[in-house]
């Protein structure tokens, strides 16, 4: 297997160094790694000005297959993954057939093997048939091969407070976490985008913040008495951080995520009524805005995760109502959280490592073993590594991006930072800003 | 005008342009030969994807008058259900040569999608769209409003005119009605006074916003204001409370809607003596408003169906053939 001389990349925005990446691992850093035996038969990277982080981990990742392969699939989901930055993902359950049994799970978990771009870690329904009525064979999920440790029913709010607090008990066996779609389903029946100044405007059913902060509010509260780790996907309002954060304060083991759009984006943007910014929950308003990107900043918000939600053109080129929730965000989400966080001092590159690798990998619980993510960039550690050109400005162009849907909402849209190069395990899958298609020859990749 | 989406696309002289021309346009509709040769060979393509019979017969003789063609097509239920797309029934449509497409639509935003999504090149009217825009309806209620109270003898259609100063009380369903919103925002823009009454649940979160008042109780309203104009808007039947589908009503009943919100013969009484009532029908009578206060002689809502067909008259002239020919 070949090795890699990284020569001057800056690990967390530091002081340049060199970092050697070989036999899946971390071998050696700074002066050691240029002076190490193995650097001699090295194909050398030249990262002068460019950041290493470690491998990005997606919590919240639509792959689509199976089912939808006309809008992804493992392949070329995990490949955008790769390109933008990532080495794990979490692949939601809501396919087709849903991810609710062993056998599902173990598929999808193996697709994403055989195409070789980024660890898949498939997520687990937890009800049958995302129903929202009977607990899925959630331990089957947890002991299969896909050792499954986040349950979400996502794109569906577990809203029967028994169910959910039997999803939070039963999911304690074996340190899984729920992941809620906090939506409470009564307020928000035909909702289509942000209830608010602009959807009495503009004339389409509003989504209010109330149904999701409840949702929220309930459920912090029973995970607190039943002492069960609970996540939060996609938060959207401030009303929702100043929950998360009396919840912390009260000891509750919650964490949450924001998405890059809800970092960015505005419920404005409905106005145009193309639904590329239709997206579940709703695009929120500025000061919802500045509340997530103040609650990620000072720790409330654990996480950023995508919610990349690829769809095909027909689902998308309709009328709003028509059209499907959801928007691509693998390829871009680094550079959103450099765009509006780090560019804008908001945060470090530590603070990116910790909520896109380190936070991420721990909720999930592939932090630890042979195959952890989200690891400190230190000698003997698994080698999965992003280098990132933090200065680089690109415009997005929707065609140009690797996702088989086109579903941005960014294009023509100028950000800063670019991903350079991804490593999974030492073997790189992007090299100057290229996939680089993995080697198979009948050998699983390692 | 390349389009007409919302009452929003106008300022207070395209408005009133508008208006004028309307004018002009119901002045030929009392000669003998009501036709004029402005459309000749021109087509206009009534695109109804929800039931409005009255509407769409507006539009249709509107363009008739014109001596356009007129295709009328009736896509019953829309994507949202099944079938053909909008793209694909618009981009036939255009194929069959239509230079304007009239479209009604249950989608809020679907004209607006027709018009800017590059999809089609005609010109757009939009005849109705969801819980957002009616704009020919904010039009000819505007036409009917300038006519009654600020015609003289020397200029009974109030030619040139704007509203400033009328008030203007709409009552009703403000939340599921496009035709609240457009009237709002284009009697604002030709300076009335507008106050919309409604029950609480039926006002949307975010019309605090809209350049209008805002009151929950009409005899209030009726007494302190002294409204010149009042419009009621129809109530549908599935709003209301009570039914077995599940659905929460947005009113207790269909007789308290109608204590608080109903234009009897004592709120008729109330009203000063020039003001007029106007309805954009159908009425539920009994309901939103008596029969009393439907057949009185301060109903004007049959002449709204008549200014309706100059008013569009005057849309499809000013898109189409203005810069082709001026008016005969």
């Amino acid at each position: 297997m070949t090795t890699y001389l990284l020569r001057g990349a800056r690990p967390l925005g530091g002081a340049p160094t060199d970092i050697l990446l070989g036999e899946g691992r971390v071998l050696a850093l700074g002066a050691a790694a240029a002076e190490d035996d193995r650097a001699a038969s090295a194909e050398v990277v030249e990262a002068a000005g460019l950041v290493a982080l470690p491998g990005l981990v997606d919590l919240h990742t639509h792959l689509r297959e199976p089912g939808r392969e006309d809008a992804e699939t493992v392949a070329s989901g995990t490949r955008a993954a790769a390109l933008g930055g990532f080495t794990a993902v979490h692949a939601m359950a809501n396919t087709s057939p849903v991810a609710d049994t062993a056998g599902v799970v173990e598929q999808v978990w193996r697709l994403g093997r055989d195409a070789g771009w980024v660890d898949v870690h498939p997520v687990g329904a937890v009800s049958v048939g995302l129903a929202g009525t009977h607990l899925a064979e959630l331990g089957a999920m947890a002991h299969s091969a896909a050792r499954v440790r986040v349950f979400s029913d996502d794109g569906h709010c577990v809203d029967d407070p028994v169910l959910m607090r039997r999803a939070l008990e039963y999911v304690k066996a074996f340190d899984g976490v729920v992941a809620q779609h906090a939506q409470e389903p009564r307020l928000t029946q035909g909702a289509q985008m942000h209830e608010g100044v602009v959807s009495a405007e503009v004339g389409l059913a509003g989504w209010p913040a109330v149904a999701e902060e409840a949702i929220i509010a309930r459920d912090v509260l029973l995970a607190e008495h039943v002492g069960s780790r609970l996540h939060v996907c996609h938060l959207s309002t401030a009303g929702s951080v100043e929950i998360i954060r009396w919840a912390k304060a009260r000891g509750i083991p919650v964490t949450a995520e924001v998405t890059p759009h809800h970092l960015l984006l505005t419920d404005e943007l409905a106005r145009t009524y193309d639904p590329l910014y239709k997206v579940n929950p709703p695009l929120r308003t500025d000061a919802d805005v500045e509340a997530v990107r103040a609650g990620l900043a000072d720790g409330t918000i654990d996480i950023v995760a995508t919610d990349h939600a690829p769809h095909t053109r027909e689902d998308k080129d309709c009328e709003w109502a028509a059209a499907a929730f959801g928007m691509t965000g693998l390829e871009t989400a680094l550079a959103i959280v450099t765009s509006v966080m780090v560019a804008e001092g908001r945060m470090d590159w530590a603070d990116v490592a910790r909520v896109l690798s380190s936070a991420p990998a721990r909720i999930g619980r592939i932090d630890q073993g042979e195959q952890a993510h989200g690891r400190p960039l230190e000698v003997g550690e698994p080698a999965n590594l992003t280098l990132v050109d933090p200065e680089a400005r690109w415009t997005v162009d929707p065609a140009g991006l690797a996702s088989a849907s086109a579903n941005t909402p960014y294009g023509g849209r100028e950000l800063v930072g670019q991903v350079r190069a991804t490593f999974l395990r030492g073997r790189p899958t992007v090299l100057d800003g290229r996939a680089v298609e993995p080697v198979r020859d009948g050998e699983v990749l390692p | 005008m390349r389009h007409l989406l919302s009452a929003a696309d106008l300022d207070r002289t395209t408005a009133i342009e508008v208006l004028d021309a309307a004018a002009q346009m119901a002045a030929t509709q009392a000669r003998e030969i009501k036709k004029l040769p402005t459309l000749r060979g021109r087509t206009v393509v009534n695109l109804f994807f929800e039931d409005s019979t009255r509407t769409r017969i507006s539009f249709e003789t509107a363009a008739k008058r014109l001596s356009a063609d007129v295709i009328n097509f009736a896509a019953k239920g829309s994507s949202v259900s099944k079938g053909e797309s909008l793209k694909d029934t618009a981009q036939t449509l255009q194929a069959m040569g239509a230079d304007a497409v009239v479209i009604r639509h249950p989608a809020s935003g679907a004209p607006h999608r027709l018009a800017h999504s590059g999809w089609v090149g005609t010109s757009v009217v939009n005849a109705g769209d969801g819980t957002h825009q009616h704009p020919t309806q904010a039009l000819l209620d505007a036409y009917t409003i300038r006519r009654h109270l600020t015609g003289t003898t020397a200029n009974p259609d109030g030619v040139g005119n704007d509203l400033a100063g009328l008030r203007v009380a709409i009552v009703g369903d403000v939340l599921h009605s496009r035709v609240a919103r457009s009237n709002v925002q284009l009697l604002h823009t030709l300076g009335a006074e507008v106050t919309l009454v409604s029950p609480p649940t039926l006002v949307p979160v975010g019309a605090e916003a809209w350049p209008c008042s805002i009151s929950y109780h009409l005899d209030a309203v009726l007494a302190d204001q002294q409204p010149d104009a009042i419009m009621m808007l129809r109530v549908q039947r599935e709003r209301m409370g009570g039914d077995r589908t599940g659905a929460t009503g947005f009113f207790p009943s269909p007789l308290e809607y109608t204590r608080s919100f109903g234009l009897d013969s004592r709120r008729l009484r109330m009203l000063p003596d020039h003001a007029i009532v106007l309805h954009p029908g159908p009425m539920n009578r009994g309901l939103e408003i008596s029969a009393e206060a439907a057949d009185s002689p301060r109903a004007v809502i049959l002449e709204q169906v008549a200014n309706g067909v100059a008013v569009r008259m005057a849309v499809l002239y000013l898109l189409l053939a203005q810069e082709r020919e001026t008016l005969a």
